[in-house]
């Protein structure tokens, strides 16, 4: 029935498209943004693998109305690395073994993001807790969660 | 792409009032949007078609916490994401603040508002379906169809109401205050809901619920849930208790439980009230709890261990709260 106007900022730019009132966020995102990055793993709200980062925090992208995002700043995977060079945790889920298949890992590392944000040197509670509503289906989460745990350290010693 | 080829698209209202929000909603098939994530699974699944959808996330009046001694009002659109990290609530009701950080994980919290959680669906393993699943078994009586699965020969929908805060706020006796379009009323937590599974809140067509008022807490308060999964799942039973003990005996006891039907349940505590907290007690409420909850077979898990499980939590809690 509706049509919209929307006005949101994808990754630090604003930008204006034309979508339909039913439309949810991951398909604005990778359909209309053409940012792929964000994946659907499940019927709604179940496995986190569409986490993005709404005003700095985890929200689900499959259970989110792409409407309803009218003046708001999202973040996806997308972000996270800046000239060519991959973030402190895309590089330690690289080099820890922090994805297998890789379906769940830019959900997972959003998810890790908004953590590291809020808390850099989180405990693994800390860190099981802020990863609570991501499944993964391959790695049995240790290298997951020593993924972070090696952000965390390369954040202290200073790597960007 | 659009939520789902079977459903009927909507209109999306963002409303910058209450005023505005009252008359949208008075609309017939107009439903609320907070912050979707339960109404949006439900449309995803074919369960709702609201013509439109109000969403109430830009009223800015509906977003705070305001405290009057040590008195709380709290804005239905508050995220439960900010409620679990409260400080103040967290001390003054901590059954709230326990429910809060209960709920989903933390992008439910973090979109997840206070009212939406009070006026959340019911819930059935064979409601909660995409479209081609309940298609297969002709639907239920709850939606496109006639019978009920859980319970066959009745004429009732035993969906349960699986919201974590609706206990807690009973037990801390909070009331609501709800707007619409005629004018604006207030009533107890407790008598937002209904003894039916396909039409569990007490609100009249329109009604939206803007806050909700805790008085000074009387004694102390907990929530404690069973899940599936500890990380992600609605309860299988959840159990708020507001305790006041005094020199030796329990003075004041209110204790209600969620997940075991379509409304929460208030469990009488006569039983225990006079009493010292000890073992015999804590069996004694279990034994109360048991008799008075009786889920139904609404998830995978059996409703014999829902309703064993509502005891255990209750009892344990009671120990927890008078150590
Ligand atoms: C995987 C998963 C796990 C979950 N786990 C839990 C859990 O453990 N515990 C739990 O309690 N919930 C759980 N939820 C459900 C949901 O996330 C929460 O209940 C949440 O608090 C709903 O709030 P909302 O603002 O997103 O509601 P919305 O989806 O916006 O609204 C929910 C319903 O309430 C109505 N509504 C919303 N606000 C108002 C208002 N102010 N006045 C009148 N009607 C209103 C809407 O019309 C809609 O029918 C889970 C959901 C998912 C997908
Ligand atoms: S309890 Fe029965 S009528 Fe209600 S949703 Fe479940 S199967 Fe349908
Ligand atoms: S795709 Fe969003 S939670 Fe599964
Ligand atoms: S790496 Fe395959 S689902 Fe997580």
């Amino acid at each position: 029935m509706g049509t919209r106007l929307l006005e949101v900022t994808v990754n630090g730019r604003t930008r204006c498209d034309a979508v339909d009132d039913a439309t949810l966020l991951v398909d604005y995102l990778r359909r209309s943004v053409g940012l792929t990055g964000t994946k659907q793993g499940c019927d709604g709200g179940e496995c986190g693998a569409c986490t993005v980062l709404v005003d700095g925090a985890p929200r689900l992208a499959c259970i989110t109305l792409a409407a309803s995002m009218a003046g708001r700043s999202i973040e996806t995977i997308e972000s996270l690395a800046a000239a060519g060079r991959m973030s402190p945790l895309q590089r330690a889920f690289h080099e820890h073994l922090g994805a297998q298949c890789g379906y769940c890992t830019p959900g997972m590392i959003m998810s890790a993001e908004a953590l590291l944000r809020r808390d850099r040197a989180p405990t693994e509670d800390a860190i099981r807790a802020a990863l609570a509503g991501n499944l993964c289906r391959c790695t049995g989460y240790v290298k997951i969660v020593e993924s972070v745990q090696a952000a965390s350290r390369a954040l202290a010693e200073g790597e960007r | 792409m659009t939520i789902d080829a079977t459903t009927p698209r909507f209109e999306f209202r963002r409303a910058a009032s209450v005023g505005e929000a009252v008359q949208w909603l008075a609309t017939p098939g107009a439903r609320v949007h907070a912050g979707g994530t339960d109404l949006v699974p439900n449309l995803r699944r074919g369960l709702e078609r609201p013509s439109i959808v109000v969403d109430i996330g830009g009223i800015a009046g509906l977003a705070g916490i305001a405290w009057r001694d040590d008195a709380c009002a709290i804005g239905a659109t508050v995220t439960l994401a900010r409620l679990a990290a409260d400080a103040r609530v967290a001390s003054t009701y901590p059954a709230l603040a326990e429910a809060a950080a209960a709920v989903g994980a933390p992008a439910h919290r973090s979109a997840g508002t206070v009212g939406g959680n009070l006026c959340a669906d019911t819930r059935c393993v064979h409601y909660n379906q995409g479209a081609w699943w309940r298609g297969a078994v002709g639907g239920c009586l709850k939606r496109g169809g006639d019978v009920c699965h859980v319970a066959p020969q009745g004429r009732r929908c035993h969906a349960a109401f699986c919201g974590d805060l609706a206990p807690a706020l009973i037990a801390l006796s909070a009331e609501l205050d709800v707007a619409s379009y005629g004018g604006v009323r207030r009533m107890a937590a407790v008598d937002l809901y209904r003894d039916d599974g396909a039409a569990h809140l007490a609100l009249l067509p329109g009604e939206l619920v803007t806050a909700v008022r805790l008085p000074p807490p009387d004694g102390v308060s907990g929530y404690r849930k069973a899940r599936v999964r500890g990380s992600i799942d609605f309860p299988l039973a959840g159990v708020a208790i507001a305790l006041r003990v005094g020199q030796r005996s329990i003075e004041r006891a209110i204790v209600a439980v969620t997940g075991v039907g379509p409304r929460p349940v208030v469990v009488g505590t006569e039983a225990i009230v006079g009493r010292r907290v000890d073992d015999e007690t804590a069996a004694l409420l279990a034994t109360r709890v048991e008799q008075s909850v009786k889920p139904m077979r609404t998830t995978a898990t059996p409703a014999a261990y829902r309703r064993q499980v509502a005891g255990v939590l209750a009892a344990r809690l009671l120990r927890t709260l008078a150590a």
